[in-house]
């Protein structure tokens, strides 16, 4: 029973994250029909620069800064440099050309840092309080809670309150008639670009100390969980992405607690198939998706 | 009216048996070119060309299955392990090496059936994540059955050296050339020929419009299920190649940059022809080479050296790959007709400014 208590636990904080993470592939899905591949290793670049200025620097904040504002302004350059330029006749255009920016971005930071996995350190003591005997939760864990609860009710306060939330709404919804009524649509897919590449990085610098380290792959499996997080969600929904996010890390967190640690990816593969031959739309899914 | 059918039937079949024996003379003649060019190529060249034989069974079938049916698998260095790791312990069981190779390929095959079933009800984004999972998570499996595949370490692959009626002195490479440009050369007659009748007609309906092909008889699930296996196999055949070669694997040999290095190959080399995958099998093995000399011929210290090397060919193969993807989607085999269409365009443009002065005269 103890064991169980802190697996799930630990689950929840490790879902907390994969649910920020899938928040940010449905942001780009839901603006510009794209799951963005290169989410992973742009996520794991602005890592990089944060912990290189927390280093230099001697403090961790600004660093942390660093990385969440390296991440709005590399969405937008990707968004504003390539994607934009990618003919959308096919589905595949998109992810073939995003898969390339994982290549480039994975070869240029193994080329500054070299392929070796370095330490990431933490603000916050990842060692958990007990309570009653049982090992519950760490200053860290709390600290990625508070982190991700404030950035998703940060994104339901701009997209259900603001004016510039409901015009980055109306443009995917209907791009046309938004320009009619004076949108900036373009304007708007960059914004949501730049949002969604920076809730990654947030979820890179709270998902990395927590794994082996810094690595230009350090990633990879994260956004196979998240991913399939945000498919278990549906990709439309970013309620669905939230729970799909703590659905996977509890999973992943039980599997491993009890299976161990290796079997973990595999139970990642398996209910990202069964999601998707199961209930395609996601198990949050009301309505029929729209098509890709 | 039996008739006009039977004589059309007889036409299909005249037109079948000429497109075999074209296909059967270019094989020869490939073939003959491989053999005379392992005769003059140096010990390492002739390594080199193997491992572009290897490749060449797996972007091959990649090519028909994302080029002329428009699935894109991004796990196929997942199946490449498939086949490698089962040639792996057929070998040592028992070192026969054609019936490993072939029980390799049937593995993958049987593997790529449980992947092409739910892949032909997924469809574009869908399709690219699950088949990244597959890619992804496939080589931690050697760490979970380590006492089968030995986790991290992987296994070591006992190949016969060549057969002594060759010769005594006949250089190891020569042979592995040949047996990699074998299954190279068989894969690509069986695909040129399976791709250029009615089923790569279906293959190409079903990748334009599945609607329009479901209405035109073609059973588009069915379709896209032969696809992936077709091109399972042939990832299978690569990866036993490659394990025949590498006379080990372990799962550092099949990472995710490896898949995802086989989709770049083919969309560089042109999608949709297999002329493309030759392309793309070439461009897999010179890069890194051509990389390897250029850091070779600057001036670092040897660890900047090792990192430029090991990094330069990914970040050459990402840019490369969005520039195609933007400005030419068809890769380098288009170009010629591109060349071609832009000549035509261009003698068109001439002669409609020369139009009017000649209306003048």
């Amino acid at each position: 029973m103890d064991r169980f208590v802190f697996l799930t636990f630990d689950g929840l904080s490790r879902g907390a994250v994969y649910a920020a993470f899938a928040l940010a592939l449905v942001l780009i899905w839901r603006a510009a029909r794209i799951v963005n591949f290169a989410q992973g290793a742009m996520a794991v670049a602005t890592a990089y620069a944060g912990y290189s200025v927390a280093s230099a620097t001697g403090s961790y904040w600004l660093g942390f800064a660093v990385a969440l504002a390296g991440g709005l302004l590399l969405g937008a350059a990707v968004e504003r440099v390539v994607m934009r330029f990618v003919d959308h006749s096919s589905p595949l255009n998109g992810v073939v050309v995003a898969l390339g920016l994982v290549l480039v971005i994975q070869a240029v930071l193994g080329m500054i840092y070299g392929n070796e996995f370095r330490p990431a350190e933490t603000p916050f003591s990842r060692d958990a309080y007990d309570v009653g005997g049982i090992a519950l939760l760490s200053d860290f864990d709390l600290f990625v809670f508070g982190a991700v609860f404030a950035v998703v009710g940060l994104l339901v306060l701009l997209f259900t309150r603001t004016a510039v939330g409901l015009r980055m709404r109306a443009s995917a919804f209907a791009p046309d008639v938004s320009r009619l009524l004076g949108v900036r649509v373009s304007g708007m897919l960059t914004l949501g670009w730049a949002l969604a590449a920076g809730v990654g990085s947030l979820a890179g610098m709270l998902v990395i100390p927590t794994e082996l380290g810094l690595h230009p792959n350090a990633m990879d499996i994260v956004f196979v969980s998240s991913f399939t997080a945000a498919v278990v969600g549906g990709l439309d929904s970013a309620v669905g992405a939230v729970a799909g996010g703590l659905i996977v890390g509890l999973l992943l967190s039980y599997v491993s607690g009890y299976l161990g640690a290796t079997v973990a990816p595999m139970a990642v593969l398996v209910l990202l198939l069964v999601v998707l031959l199961g209930r395609p739309g996601g198990l949050f899914a009301h309505g029929k998706e729209r098509a890709a | 009216m039996t008739a006009v059918r039977e004589r059309e039937t007889t036409a299909a079949a005249i037109r079948r048996e000429h497109r075999l024996r074209k296909h059967l003379a270019l094989t020869l003649l490939a073939a003959a070119a491989i053999v005379a060019l392992t005769y003059v190529l140096p010990p390492f060249r002739n390594y080199q060309l193997a491992t572009v034989g290897a490749y060449l069974c797996v972007t091959a079938g990649l090519t028909v299955l994302v080029g002329l049916n428009g699935q894109l698998s991004l796990g196929h260095g997942a199946l490449m392990a498939t086949g490698a790791y089962t040639l792996a312990l057929m070998q040592d069981a028992d070192p026969n090496l054609p019936l490993s190779i072939a029980v390799a390929v049937l593995v993958t095959t049987a593997v790529g059936a449980v992947v092409g079933l739910a892949a032909a009800r997924l469809r574009g984004p869908y399709l690219a994540g699950l088949t990244l999972a597959v890619a992804v998570v496939v080589p931690s499996i050697t760490s979970t059955f380590d006492t089968t595949f030995n986790s991290d370490q992987g296994l070591s692959v006992a190949v016969d050296p060549p057969p002594l009626a060759l010769g005594y002195d006949f250089p190891y490479e020569r042979w592995q050339a040949w047996i990699a440009w074998t299954g190279a050369l068989l894969t690509m007659l069986l695909l040129a020929n399976l791709t250029r009748g009615r089923f790569g007609r279906n293959l190409k309906a079903v990748r334009d419009d599945e609607a329009a092909a479901r209405l035109a008889g073609i059973n588009v699930g069915r379709t896209q299920v032969i696809a992936f296996v077709v091109s399972a196999a042939c990832a299978g055949l690569g990866g036993a190649l490659f394990a025949v070669l590498a006379q080990s694997v372990s799962p550092g040999a099949f990472p995710l940059t490896l898949s995802l290095f086989l989709v770049m190959a083919i969309v560089i080399g042109g999608l949709g022809r297999l002329s493309g995958a030759v392309w793309g099998a070439v461009l897999l093995v010179a890069l890194p080479a051509s990389t390897h000399s250029v850091t070779d011929s600057i001036d670092v210290s040897p660890a900047v050296a090792q990192r430029l090397e090991g990094n330069l060919p990914l970040a050459i193969f990402g840019v490369v790959l969005i520039v195609v993807m933007l400005a030419a989607p068809g890769g380098i085999a288009s170009l010629k007709e591109r060349f071609r269409h832009e000549k035509s365009k261009a003698r068109a443009r001439r002669a409609r400014r020369a139009g009017p002065d000649n209306r003048l005269q």
